[in-house]
């Protein structure tokens, strides 16, 4: 498995989506399965899936898959 | 408006904050006179749209318009979250209309506020309420936004309530005995943390300890003062109870949320740089000098899908001055001091019927 699919699978399975739908281009709150609600989901999910701890900036900032990597590499996270 | 969204909370002087803002929310009238007909409707009945010189010349609306009218400067297909107000069944609750760039900037703009007391980190949370908001998500109450937005400051989220609202001593015990040493945020809204939490424990002559624990709550005072409790009590209590010393009340609305008002040490709600308050005399509606109690208006550059920019609430205050409060934050500074006579019980805790 590659990462990026690895990252896809934590996404898909956090917003309860099919992987096809999940893509670097994907922004929060662009479909009804990445709302707030979903989005806190999806935190605990990173966070648990690469053992980081993200902080209320990196939530906010969290506007799509592409932003999610940048946000982890931070955290010297490679995915 | 990007550039005031990015500036420091409560740095500037009110008369930099007033030049600074007033061309916002000049630019959010004109924005609302053209998009939403019954807004422009009310304005042409007051002379129509103008360039307003002042802060207390923009014009306002009363927060109950929002209850009998569909108020929204946005087309349906851009509707992307609707709040209601938290009425009860005999009350007809407001909408809020939000579009996602709205609902985004709400959110950003309370992280930045809440960061400025409690730093950008996450902590173990405890929220005194259930976990049943979120049933339909396009749909929020105000509850449900206002557990939302400050969930984000917390992890483990733990609710202390059943569906009932009846305390759940068990989750209570656990979260206090992992989380003992641990610097944690509790939020719940005033009402329900006074009459079921603090009250239950009295019931049981129980107390836990969380020295360092951080109380955020909101959502009115009305049935806290039907019961004799003001905010120093409150403060006392959550004291001996929970042992917790940092306590922050917020003044905040639905048809407003975001830019909320926070309580500082010194007891006083202070108006970040992305709202702001004035007190209206109840009799002639003109601006009331500091420390004069009135009708509070507030402003907030956030609304942009619904003409909520500048409201005029049923809550009774009085500002106690602008720049000089002793906790060092700039701009207006004031006191909450109850509802008007005749309007209804609408805050959030205010409309929990429990065990009244």
């Amino acid at each position: 498995m590659t990462q990026n699919s690895r990252l896809y699978t934590v996404f898909a399975e956090a917003l309860g989506v099919q992987i096809d739908q999940i893509s670097d281009e994907l922004k929060y709150n662009s479909i009804p399965s990445w709302d707030s609600t979903a989005h806190m989901v999806l935190i605990a999910a990173l966070e648990d899936a690469y053992d980081v701890m993200l902080d209320t900036d990196d939530i906010i900032d969290m506007s799509s898959v592409v932003k999610a990597k940048e946000i982890l590499a931070k955290y010297d996270v490679v995915v | 408006m990007d550039d005031l969204l990015n500036l420091p909370c409560y740095d500037l002087l009110q008369t930099e904050k007033e030049q600074k803002i007033l061309s916002v929310l000049n630019d959010l009238t004109r924005w609302h006179y053209k998009r939403c007909r019954s807004y422009r409707s009310i304005l042409d009945m007051y002379g129509g749209l103008q360039e307003y010189k002042s802060l207390a010349s923009i014009p306002y609306v009363a927060v109950s318009l929002f209850k009998h009218f569909d108020l929204l400067s946005i087309s349906q297909p851009e509707i992307f979250k609707v709040l209601t107000s938290s009425g009860t069944t005999s009350q007809t609750p407001s909408k809020i209309y939000l579009d996602r760039s709205t609902a985004t900037q709400q959110s950003k703009v309370l992280v930045k506020i809440l960061q400025h007391y409690i730093g950008k980190q996450r902590l173990p949370m405890m929220l005194i309420d259930h976990a049943e908001h979120f049933t339909d998500r396009s749909e929020f109450s105000a509850r449900g936004a206002g557990i939302q937005g400050l969930s984000i400051f917390g992890r483990n989220h733990r609710y202390v309530l059943d569906k009932d609202m009846n305390l759940n001593t068990d989750a209570l015990i656990e979260f206090c005995d992992r989380y003992k040493n641990e610097q944690v945020l509790l939020f719940g809204f005033t009402f329900m943390v006074w009459d079921r939490l603090l009250t239950e424990l009295k019931k049981r002559d129980h107390r836990v300890s969380l020295p360092r624990g951080i109380l955020i709550h909101s959502g009115g005072w009305k049935k806290m003062h039907d019961k004799a409790v003001d905010n120093t009590t409150f403060k006392e209590t959550v004291r001996y109870r929970l042992g917790i010393e940092r306590v922050y009340n917020f003044y905040g609305m639905v048809e407003q949320t975001g830019s909320v008002f926070m309580e500082c040490k010194e007891g006083f709600l202070h108006a970040p740089v992305y709202s702001d308050i004035i007190v209206r005399n109840t009799v002639d509606l003109r601006e009331c000098e500091y420390g004069e109690e009135g009708i509070i208006q507030v402003l907030s550059m956030l609304p942009k899908s619904y003409p909520g920019h500048s409201l005029m609430t049923e809550d009774l205050g009085v500002i106690i001055g602008a720049d000089n409060c002793k906790c060092g934050r700039k701009g207006k500074y004031f006191l909450v001091n109850g509802r008007l006579p005749s309007a209804e019980a609408r805050g959030c805790s205010d409309t929990f019927k429990g065990a009244i």
